[in-house]
């Protein structure tokens, strides 16, 4: 029996990609009959069905009213989402700044007809037409949610918030009298080099960085340098959430680049923990649901979309992902977020966030830039203390 | 010989397997074809074909400017290889290995000496269930575990602590390089972690080989005079060599290649499975992710050469 069903499935599956590469030929016009299911590729947590716990699930309401089934393939990097699209046979995928340029780069996502989804007009006017999903007054996709890299401290070394990411690129002593060397911490991913850079666009201004994510040779070598000054003071790169909560909790680290996912975490293990964005701002990731180029369920799609940008289920992700929604009428009357949700996730800290993207060599602000590759090569020296 | 004519003309009526088998005894070259036919092509292309590609890639490199993989035949990738930086990393994993594989056979060889010489119905059961156990939970879990050991507040500093040892550890913490702030952020926490998951692949060929070594031997070289030591020296260690080395293979090249325990025990220092996975993986540098695998290849090949000089495949 269930192989019966298994085989229809297949077979609709097959039917359907036939038919949806020849209607993708444009942009839909109107959202017809939906096509009986969407497949979605999408960060873990972020399409709740309320299996992990009852109050989240934005997916069942959503597919008895609409008769769309949502299928969820979580992935764990934006490598591993830009892969499962060049493969196909997905329709939506919830694609980070630095997925999504590439994504449009290599046409894996179309552009969508904002007219077809009603709850458009609803959606924040700072994040209508972002650069990580806009290109050339297009758009390919609608915005889900974004948030910050905080600055997470131990409230008991830190009486008062840090005002500055000094604190964990410099040795220096902190407030209870001891030195910072081996209690703050660092992300041991290749694109916190842009978390230096936007530390010395304030710090020395003379450099000329402009954007974080946009570095010319000298300035990619004085964000290096900070970095290996870094490398004295910290004793472990974070990678994992689950490791940097042991390590504050039993490594003594007080200061880290961070989530709100560990800083709501250990909050509500009632630990000594908050968090902050420091006056030289921070860097963030901001999510857009794009369509495949090839999706198979554009109509299903389309419901989708709109759906994701309800206040409710904006608001009810927010809360659960400890995020900012993209439609700000969920900031108000939300039960699982709470008024001042928002404002805690860190909704007014908008224009303080250089969102994440890929950094390119042919770039806006100089022309020439170092490119994501080298990035990548440089910080493993310096991880080496090179 | 048989007379196959007979066997032929057995009768029509045979069952069409009979007149397969029956065929395929005649005819042997053909009966091994079938048999190894598959697992070869599988070895061949799927295994050696895989590898190769992965060599084809360490050749090609990437584009300075936009980052694409160029697919010219260049030797560019295998220079970036040798810069300090990459060359730290590979010396920094194959000593680490070296010395995993050496104190793992010195932690290993008694343990294996007991269960072959004296351990008997319960307790070689005990030993082997002992060695196995860990084998069978998650690997993942015994290393998070680690890091709940090793850490600073963690379980090994609170025993120190409480027997007033903390001077010793904070002299062992206090030594260049393999020092630390803590024992989960040093190599030393590294090391331990490494030597704990590895060890039952270096007791058990030990184990096996020691078995190997005839009783009569020893009550012979005892008869003859000799003292134990000099027993160890002469008969069994050369005798159980082999299984040490074997399990030498497994210790060294599982340290090789792994690249989850230094990530989450240890001073964010690369190891040569790191590198790979984040120039493959999150850099989309595959000729050099290709390049840093062909090390690993090179020194296993140099390895299994000398190892097999030494015996070490006949005690597998």
């Amino acid at each position: 029996m269930k192989s019966i069903r298994l085989g229809k499935g297949l077979m609709t599956l097959i039917v359907a990609s036939f038919m949806g590469s020849t209607a993708s030929a444009g942009m839909l016009q109107s959202v017809g009959k939906g096509e009986g299911q969407v497949n979605i590729v999408a960060w873990p947590g972020y399409i709740e069905r309320g299996t992990t716990d009852k109050a989240f699930d934005w997916v069942t309401g959503f597919e008895k009213s609409s008769g769309c089934k949502v299928n969820v393939k979580t992935a764990g990097t934006s490598d591993e989402m830009v892969a499962l699209m060049n493969e196909g046979g997905f329709d939506l995928v919830t694609a980070s700044g630095d997925a999504s340029l590439r994504l449009i780069a290599g046409k894996r996502v179309q552009e969508i007809n904002t007219s077809l989804v009603a709850n458009w007009s609803e959606v924040d006017d700072r994040l209508k037409n972002a650069e990580w999903h806009t290109v050339g007054g297009k758009h390919y996709g609608t915005p889900y949610q974004w948030g910050s890299n905080v600055l997470m401290y131990n409230t008991d070394t830190f009486k008062t918030a840090p005002t500055s990411w000094n604190v964990v690129f410099e040795e220096m002593q902190l407030p209870d009298g001891k030195s910072n060397k081996g209690r703050v911490q660092a992300f041991d991913g290749p694109i916190y080099i842009a978390d230096a850079a936007l530390y010395l666009m304030s710090a020395k201004p003379e450099l000329g960085i402009k954007d974080p994510y946009e570095l010319n040779e000298d300035q990619f070598k004085a964000a290096l340098d900070l970095l290996r000054i870094q490398r004295k003071v910290v004793s472990r790169y974070w990678h994992d959430a689950f490791v940097q909560i042991d390590d504050f909790t039993n490594e003594g680290v007080v200061a880290s680049s961070s989530w709100p996912f560990q800083v709501n975490i250990m909050q509500g293990e009632k630990k000594p923990i908050a968090s902050t964005i420091p006056k030289e701002g921070a860097t963030g990731w901001a999510d857009t649901t794009m369509m495949h180029t090839d999706a198979a369920n554009p109509n299903c799609a389309y419901k989708w979309m709109n759906h994701s940008l309800t206040a409710k289920v904006q608001g009810d992700l927010a809360a659960w992902f400890g995020s900012v929604p993209a439609n700000l009428d969920a900031c108000k009357g939300n039960a699982l977020l709470g008024d001042g949700g928002c404002a805690k996730n860190g909704l007014g800290d908008f224009d303080r966030i250089s969102f994440w993207r890929t950094p390119v060599s042919k770039c806006n602000t100089q022309g020439t830039c170092v490119p994501y590759y080298r990035w990548v090569t440089s910080y493993i020296a310096v991880l080496g203390g090179r | 010989m048989l007379a196959p004519a007979n066997l032929v003309s057995a009768g029509p009526n045979r069952g069409v397997f009979r007149r397969i088998s029956t065929q395929l005894y005649q005819h042997p070259k053909t009966f091994l074809t079938v048999l190894l036919g598959p697992p070869l092509i599988w070895l061949g292309v799927v295994y050696l074909g895989s590898l190769l590609m992965l060599l084809v890639q360490s050749f090609y490199s990437i584009d300075e400017f936009s980052g694409m993989i160029k697919y010219e035949f260049t030797l560019r990738t295998y220079g970036e290889l040798l810069q300090p930086a990459n060359l730290d990393i590979i010396v920094r994993t194959v000593t680490m290995a070296v010395t995993v594989s050496v104190f793992a056979a010195i932690v290993a060889f008694p343990i294996a000496y007991y269960m072959s010489r004296y351990a008997t119905g319960k307790t070689k059961a005990l030993f082997y269930l002992g060695v196995m156990l860990p084998l069978w939970s998650s690997y993942l879990v015994r290393v998070y575990s680690w890091k709940l050991i090793l850490a600073k507040e963690g379980a090994l500093n609170w025993l120190i602590e409480q027997v007033h040892l903390n001077w010793l550890l904070d002299i062992i913490l206090a030594t260049p390089v393999i020092g630390g702030p803590s024992l989960s952020i040093s190599y030393i926490g590294t090391f331990l972690v490494f030597l704990y998951i590895w060890l039952p692949f270096m007791i058990l060929p030990i184990q096996a080989s020691l078995e190997r070594v005839p009783k009569s031997y020893l009550e012979a070289s005892s008869d003859l005079g000799a003292k134990p030591a000099q027993t160890f020296r002469t008969i069994i260690f050369p005798l159980a060599l082999p299984g040490v080395v074997a399990g030498s293979i497994f210790t060294f090249s599982l340290t090789l290649g792994d690249y989850i325990i230094p990530q989450i025990i240890g001073s964010s220092r690369l190891f040569i499975g790191q590198a790979v996975y984040t120039h493959q993986g999150i850099a989309g540098n595959i000729p050099l992710a290709a390049a840093f695998t062909v090390i690993p290849i090179v020194i296993m090949a140099i390895y299994l050469t000398v190892a097999k000089k030494l015996g070490a495949f006949d005690a597998l």
